[in-house]
């Protein structure tokens, strides 16, 4: 009953923070929303169990992804969007979003959910992460590390090359 | 749960919070205190016996001062950056064990809560500069987002390095009361000496104290992210601060010290908490004492200091570790052997990194006093 009340009131707060970042027009608040939602999400996998997922959704998303998006808008200095942009994209964006939400639905759909037994010792999931990730999904693991490392590079080149041009 | 178990929890955390509020307050007395003797000064002595009250009575002054907000700033996140930096710091307190059967949840990943957590309080630095609309507080959190940033790899790195050491020990190895269970009579201070130096350093940046405290800088940047601050907005900020210290002391207790144990502490139970506290202490006097010789370093010289020493020393400390861990379980040698082999390579790197920074210092003097010579 009050897990109930507590999944729903988390839901509640992360879709009405969604909406929140489309809304809005100033893009910290929407910064701001993002980290709300993606917390929300955090506490949602929490309540599933899942709390390596909902550790790791903050850590990354939470922390670093936000940070990474407050920094980009606050030392870019951006003017505050009070103006209305609009443009001939609205039709195209709407498909966009409804097609990805669409195939995130069937997905969720299809996917045979495993529950957990509330009594069921964490550190077996957890260990049992660890070494999927380490054996037979090594090799995307690392491609998404290289990924990284490559955006870090280019973020190094392209400043770097600003500064010489000036 | 039902609504009964919801209603202990909250009254545990409320004594928890204000038992830690309380302590902070003690903290801060005892830095005046300390850092007065140091100066060969008395420190506070009017407000109670020996000054003990004087923070209270601070804390008490902020409480009721205006609460002045410039009107210059963006009222919504000046409001909402105190509590974003606030949260996060007492959230910790819920994973951190005062005994084996005294933590309010002892989660079995504990340790990668504490890093999850410790890296959303950025979020609150960065908006409180960015509302502030003032360009001393947008450097400050600038300075002070790159600082965490840069710093929270060598203290990650210290942190997994234990994890990795305690799963040879226990088969709870991410959790902190396994971490001290795993520890038993040896602390991990004998064992990784450069893992605690690392971490103690991450930790001084990780909180903004001297030699690190660039964010705050009070002469360049007139105390950074919370100049436009006053009142109780401001004194959240200094309490925060200070219980961020207590945090980081109290890690560095169960991660290094070996937490609660002590002579007799299995047969007295109620004495583990107490030298879980004399420790915590022993480390916060320590930060003092750090404190009051050294000058401030300027930022090049702490960026320097983080990507191009304390990062690969923490990667070599990790990676050996990890390799020794990794050879035990290969060749099924006895703990004590893994501890003394850890040991012995750690001393010699701890030295070998003190070699090179002193060198590194004679060639920069040489350096410049050639440059002054001329």
């Amino acid at each position: 009953m009050i897990e109930t009340a507590i999944l729903g009131a988390i839901g509640i707060i992360t879709v009405a923070a969604a909406v929140g970042v489309v809304a809005t027009r100033s893009v910290v608040y929407a910064a701001v929303f993002l980290l709300v939602s993606l917390v929300g999400v955090a506490a949602l996998f929490l309540m599933m169990l899942a709390e390596f997922i909902a550790l790791a959704q903050v850590l990354i998303y939470g922390g670093a992804i936000t940070i990474v998006l407050l920094f980009a808008i606050m030392l870019t200095r951006a003017p505050e969007q009070t103006n209305v942009q609009d443009n001939a994209q609205r039709p195209l964006a709407a498909m966009a979003c409804v097609g990805l939400f669409a195939l995130l639905v069937a997905a969720a759909l299809a996917t045979p959910w495993r529950t957990r037994d509330p009594g069921a010792d964490p550190m077996a999931e957890f260990t049992a992460l660890s070494e999927l990730l380490f054996s037979d999904f090594l090799i995307p693991f690392e491609i998404a590390s290289l990924v990284l490392l490559v955006a870090l590079i280019g973020a190094v080149v392209l400043t770097r090359s600003g500064r010489e041009g000036a | 749960m039902s609504l009964l178990d919801l209603i202990t929890i909250a009254i545990i955390v409320f004594v928890l919070f204000n038992g830690i509020l309380t302590a902070v307050l003690g903290v801060i007395w005892a830095e005046r205190k300390a850092l007065a003797r140091l100066q060969q000064r008395v420190g506070p002595s009017r407000t109670g016996p020996s000054g003990i009250l004087q923070t209270a009575a601070d804390a008490i002054k902020l409480m009721l001062k205006e609460d002045v907000r410039p009107g210059s700033v963006n009222v919504v996140i000046f409001y909402l950056a105190p509590l974003l930096i606030f949260t996060p710091i007492f959230m910790l307190w819920m994973v951190l064990p005062f005994g084996p059967d005294w933590v309010l949840s002892d989660l079995g990943i504990g340790l990668f809560y504490i890093v999850a957590i410790l890296g959303l309080s950025v979020v609150g630095h960065v908006l409180a500069g960015w509302a502030s609309n003032n360009k001393y507080a947008l450097l400050g959190s600038a300075r002070n987002a790159a600082q965490l940033i840069s710093y929270e790899l060598p203290l990650v790195f210290a942190v997994l390095a234990v994890g990795l050491l305690a799963q040879t020990a226990t088969d709870r190895p991410f959790s902190l009361a396994g971490i001290v269970e795993a520890q038993g009579s040896v602390p991990y201070l004998v064992i990784m000496p450069l893992g605690f130096i690392l971490f103690l350093v991450g930790a001084l940046a990780e909180t903004a104290r001297i030699p690190f405290d660039i964010p705050h800088a009070e002469e360049e940047i007139v105390g950074g992210a919370f100049v436009e601050y006053s009142g109780i907005r401001w004194g959240v900020f200094f309490l925060t601060e200070y219980a961020g210290l207590a945090t980081m002391a109290f890690l560095a207790t169960i991660l290094f010290l070996g937490g609660w144990t002590g002579p007799f502490s299995d047969q007295v139970p109620i004495l583990q908490p107490f030298y879980l506290l004399v420790k915590m202490a022993a480390i916060i006097l320590i930060v003092f004492w750090i404190r009051a010789p050294l000058p401030r370093l300027r930022i090049d010289q702490l960026m320097a200091f983080a990507w191009k020493l304390a990062i690969p020393a923490s990667l070599v400390n990790l990676l050996v570790v990890a390799t020794i861990v990794w050879v035990q379980h290969q060749n099924g040698w006895e703990l004590w052997v893994t501890s003394v082999t850890i040991s012995v390579v750690s001393i010699v790197l701890a030295v070998a990194t003190g070699i090179f920074i002193q060198r590194r210092r004679e060639q920069r003097l040489r350096q410049f006093r050639q440059r002054w010579a001329q």
